[in-house]
């Protein structure tokens, strides 16, 4: 569906439920009650699934390496939800939030992690790996960087078949250092490719904050010079992101190539695990206070009537036990499944 | 400076496990020789490398330990340079998969220069990658691709089974004037042995045989070589004695110790830590083949992963891997092939280092 019938959809959807529309907080946003309300429940979707994992982790039933996003849900939610359906992803190993806000199979997620044979990769691709090829969700690597030319590969295809398809292509700040992240750009705005780049900076490379490995934090001044537009989001606003998206995603299927959006996030979590890591001495907890106390998806749960909140909370706590049920009750693959899929018949 | 024959006969020093020794090889060879240094993504956070540079920072400074961007291209050409110019860097790399990212300066800078500069320089650098496995470590966190540099003349590759041979061939891993891919598999970081407290070199291109026996001959390949013993010990428990080899260096490869086994055992068995086709342990068994097959009948079986990337769901992983139990049946096979099929005892094949480790890294 074409962004603009999309939009006057939602405008319609605004007339009849009329009353609720509250102006004020959603003013310059363009997005209306029903729009703010699926953000909120995607926000709270990927929040409260990566939670589970993160409950269920010490139980050892889960033995993957998870990355969280816990906390940094808003360039996910904010970049997806300005995309169509045949839009495309391609996100990283810390990749639960881009699987899900795109749309990728709860279930099937929960599965993999649990190493299921109906897990999205049959068990044999894990937490790092997650993919829904039926969702437009690429496969997700965990060699940083990998990933983000195969989404101008991805692009290029769509622009070649002429389809008005965009791809959003996720990485982390770590990732901007890699050679690759520079060809791609140079790529992609001289292909004028229907590409996003999505810069989810956190700040952070495992344990090394970005003063020891950038001598400046001018990215989008950098990626400007490549003849690319960039937009700054410094406080991980998820409608801000989602305007950017928005406008990058029109200018990408106009055929005026790529944008980029810098998402300054903060990760909650440990890089790597389930647990609170401000003990560690790498970070400290007053870093993260700021971050605690804007957070995004109590931000935007405000901003919904409480009884349409309490409603998606509940359809959330649903979905995301129906995955853990899923996951649980699902068999094992069988030992033949190891040697299925080396090569494609 | 010391060179014990078997690190399991104390001569001197302490239990150390093989990450300390590691650690400490580096520390002992800063304080001797000021051209030393250690990069590398991570090696000075509090983790420090799985705790293999943990604590060199706070010794040497951060002019000699420092983290670097996510650039394993550029840093592995800065490392060449550096070396180029006397120096003698340790570049750290916490999984061997990474190194991909490397590969063209190693191949085609590193492995080179040497030669085609007709020997105007030399690039003494000690590219470390870690191998790892389990908890889900997956099909990019897993790979043992030693066989890739040992293909290439110029580099030296070496790959040491127990804190031993750990400290000794990183001293002289850090010695020597060319660039040597020093691979370490995460799972043997907890096992210990005799480590002196002195410094010491463990040659490269001198295998160690590690059990005499006169019925086969193992060869196992990084920690392959600790499940090699352990099938070793519960085959002879049913008579089958088998010459247990670790060739610890890949390049240079002593298969001259490898095959005088082989004369006397007439059995060859590889385990390796990677895929069969076009491995170390093929390379051992053409090398085998070749020396021994004109003069007497021998047999040779190689192991070693199954012919697929590695699947993180626990079952499939684990039957990814060879483990003492296959090990010991092929041993079995090889040796009383007419006897009816023996299996070691499941319980007693497990492994301790497998049993502790647990994740999520
Ligand atoms: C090529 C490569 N080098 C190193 C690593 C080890 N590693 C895994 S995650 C990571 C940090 C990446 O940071 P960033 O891109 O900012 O993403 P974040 O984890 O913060 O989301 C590193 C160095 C890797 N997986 N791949
Ligand atoms: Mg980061």
């Amino acid at each position: 569906m074409p962004a603009n019938v999309r939009r006057n959809q939602r405008i319609a959807t605004v007339q009849t439920i009329g009353r609720l529309w509250r102006e004020n907080v959603t003013q310059g946003h363009q997005l209306d009650l029903t729009g703010l309300a699926r953000v909120y429940r995607m926000l709270r979707l990927i929040r409260r699934a990566e939670e589970r994992v993160a409950d269920i982790y010490p139980s050892d039933k889960i033995k993957s390496p998870v990355h969280l996003s816990i906390g940094q849900e808003s360039a996910a939610v904010g970049v997806c939800d300005a995309l169509n359906p045949e839009d495309i992803v391609s996100g990283t190993y810390r990749g639960h939030a881009t699987y899900i806000a795109k749309g990728g199979d709860l279930n099937a997620m929960f599965a993999e992690l649990y190493g299921k044979v109906t897990g999205c990769a049959k068990g044999k691709g894990g937490s790092m790996h997650l993919i829904d090829m039926a969702h437009n969700v690429l496969g997700t690597s965990a060699v940083v960087g990998t990933t983000i030319p195969m989404g101008l590969g991805v692009a290029l295809a769509a622009k070649r078949r002429n389809q008005k398809k965009v791809v959003a292509v996720f990485f982390g700040d770590g990732a901007t250092e890699e050679g690759v992240f520079y060809e791609s750009l140079n790529f992609a705005a001289l292909h004028k490719l229907p590409v996003i780049f999505v810069l989810e900076n956190n700040g952070y490379a495992i344990h090394e904050p970005q003063v020891k490995r950038w001598a400046t934090d001018r990215m989008c001044e950098r990626v400007e010079t490549y003849g690319i537009p960039t937009t700054l989001v410094a406080d991980g606003d998820v409608l801000a992101i989602r305007d950017a998206s928005v406008k990058y995603a029109d200018r990408a299927r106009r055929g005026d190539g790529p944008g980029f959006i810098e998402a300054r996030i903060y990760r909650w979590r440990e890089h790597v695990g389930p647990g609170l890591d401000f003990d560690q001495g790498y970070r400290s907890e007053k870093e993260f206070e700021p971050w605690a106390a804007r957070d995004d998806v109590e931000r935007i749960g405000r901003m919904l009537p409480s009884d349409i909140r309490a409603k998606l909370d509940r359809e959330v706590e649903a979905d995301v036990e129906a995955a853990v049920d899923f996951a649980e009750t699902s068999a094992f693959p069988q030992l033949e499944e190891l040697y299925h899929n080396v090569l494609a018949r | 400076m010391s060179s014990p024959a078997n690190p399991d006969k104390p001569q001197s020093g302490r239990v150390l496990k093989y990450v300390d020794a590691l650690r400490e090889a580096v520390a002992q060879e800063m304080r001797l020789d000021p051209s030393v240094f250690v990069f590398g993504l991570d090696v000075d956070d509090h983790k420090g490398i799985q705790g293999s540079t943990k604590g060199l920072v706070d010794e040497f400074g951060p002019d000699r330990v420092f983290t670097t961007p996510l650039s394993e291209d550029a840093m592995t050409g800065v490392a060449i340079g550096a070396a180029v110019a006397g120096m003698r860097p340790i570049h750290v790399h916490i999984r061997m998969d990474f190194l991909m990212l490397s590969m063209n300066q190693l191949v085609n800078i590193a492995a080179k220069s040497h030669y085609m500069y007709g020997g105007q320089v030399t690039v003494p650098m000690v590219v470390r990658g870690i191998i790892g496995k389990s908890w889900g470590q997956g099909a990019q966190h897993s790979q043992g691709l030693y066989s890739f540099f040992m293909h290439v003349p110029g580099l030296k590759v070496v790959a040491p089974s127990n804190a031993f041979d750990a400290k000794g061939c990183m001293i002289q891993a850090i010695r020597d004037n060319n660039p040597v891919i020093f691979v370490e598999h995460r799972l043997l970081y907890n096992t210990d042995a005799y480590v002196p407290e002195e410094v010491y070199t463990v040659p490269f291109g001198k295998a160690r045989v590690l059990t005499k026996g006169n019925d086969i001959t193992v060869v196992g390949i990084s920690n392959m070589v600790q499940e090699a013993l352990r099938a070793a010990d519960l085959a002879r428990e049913v008579g089958i004695h088998a010459e247990v080899i670790d060739p610890i260096s890949l390049s240079p490869l002593d298969i001259d110790t490898i095959a005088d086994s082989v004369a006397r055992t007439g059995r060859l068995l590889v385990i390796d830590n990677d895929w069969v086709m076009c491995g170390a342990g093929s390379e051992i068994a053409a090398s085998i083949a070749e020396r021994l097959s004109g003069t007497q009948k021998i047999q040779i079986q190689r192991m070693g992963f199954a012919p697929t990337s590695c699947p993180p769901t626990p079952e499939l992983e684990a039957a990814f891997y060879p483990n003492p139990r296959t090990i010991g049946e092929m041993m079995h096979k090889m040796v009383r092939p007419t006897d009816a099929r023996w299996s070691p005892d499941e319980a007693r094949t497990k492994l301790a280092y497998q049993l502790q480790f647990r994740g999520p890294f």
